[in-house]
């Protein structure tokens, strides 16, 4: 049965955390959550994210959130990810199966995954 | 939308552009009726607005030239024969009774009716979006109601966020176990 006493020991195992979330996170990865991503599937896109940042233990250098519109409808699901020093790079017709190769070769790997990304020629 | 679960979580997403503190997603069944009310404190929209809010090719954004999501809900709602309604009041005019209200109805029996779906997926992406505002989620049968209340999970976590998560994989069990649970 799950109980407001678990949330109480997360929050007491999270105080115990040395690091805080926030200042550690080097890489950022938005997920587009307008209409067009909705209808396009960009829901379990984010899941299957979020699942394998937490997986990969890379909670305390990557944070998942959303966007609306893009921009770029056509390519939804869209996922951006932002790491400093570095440009900005963008999975395009994402799916949850390609965000989870993703997540370990890019976010776990630092290797850009270039056959998902969008190619300026196409927009 | 494939399902009605995506246009809730899509409405409710306008809401929490609005500058919504509390978005309430309620939904209301029985054997023929289904009933989606998204309640926001938000900006709220003028009285011209609200009558452009149905319009496929209004929108705020700037981006592109169509905005889909009312729009959607409102055909996903018709096309059962059942019916949509929006509310809305601005937060000039009502400075204490600020928001806007969606409410759409579904025959359930009718041949187009969208399955609702996975509502536990859009309750848990749209917290892990936006750990910063409050949402009110219940959904309701003859004799039970399932319900998660944002704000009584604030007073347990304090400032650990929603979307750590630990937080959100309770948020998803709780939901589960609640929705499992037969009369």
């Amino acid at each position: 049965m799950k109980s407001l006493a678990e949330l109480q020991a997360i929050k007491e195992k999270m105080q115990n955390k040395v690091v805080l979330r926030e200042g550690s996170n080097e890489i950022r990865v938005v997920v587009g959550m307008a209409t067009c991503g909705i209808a396009a599937g960009a829901r379990p896109v984010l899941n299957a994210l979020v699942e394998s940042v937490n997986e990969l233990g890379l909670s305390d250098k990557v944070t998942v959130s959303q966007t609306g519109c893009i921009g770029i409808c056509q390519f939804e699901p869209v996922v951006e990810v932002f790491e400093a020093g570095k440009e900005k790079v963008t999975y395009v017709k994402m799916t949850a199966e390609k965000a989870r190769e993703v997540a370990e070769a890019h976010l776990q790997g630092g290797k850009v995954l270039t056959d998902y990304t969008l190619d300026q020629g196409e927009l | 939308m494939k399902e009605l679960s995506l246009n809730i979580l899509d409405v409710a997403e306008n809401s929490v552009k609005a500058g919504a503190t509390l978005t309430q997603i309620h939904i209301d069944e029985d054997d023929s009726n289904l009933t989606i009310s998204i309640i926001d404190d938000g900006c709220g929209m003028s009285e011209e607005v609200v009558k452009s809010v149905i319009d496929p090719f209004y929108t705020t954004r700037t981006t592109r030239k169509v905005g889909l999501g009312v729009p959607l809900l409102k055909l996903a709602a018709e096309q059962t024969e059942g019916s949509f309604e929006v509310h809305s009041k601005t937060k000039e005019e009502y400075p204490d009774d600020h928001g806007t209200k969606v409410i759409a109805k579904f025959n359930k029996n009718h041949l187009d009716f969208t399955p609702l779906g996975d509502v536990i997926s859009s309750i848990t992406t749209l917290i892990q979006g936006h750990p910063d505002t409050d949402f009110l989620f219940t959904h309701s049968f003859a004799k039970r109601k399932i319900e998660l209340d944002t704000r009584k999970l604030r007073e347990v976590l304090g400032d650990v966020p929603l979307n750590e998560y630990e937080v959100i994989k309770w948020i998803e069990e709780f939901l589960k176990e609640q929705y499992a649970e037969e009369n």
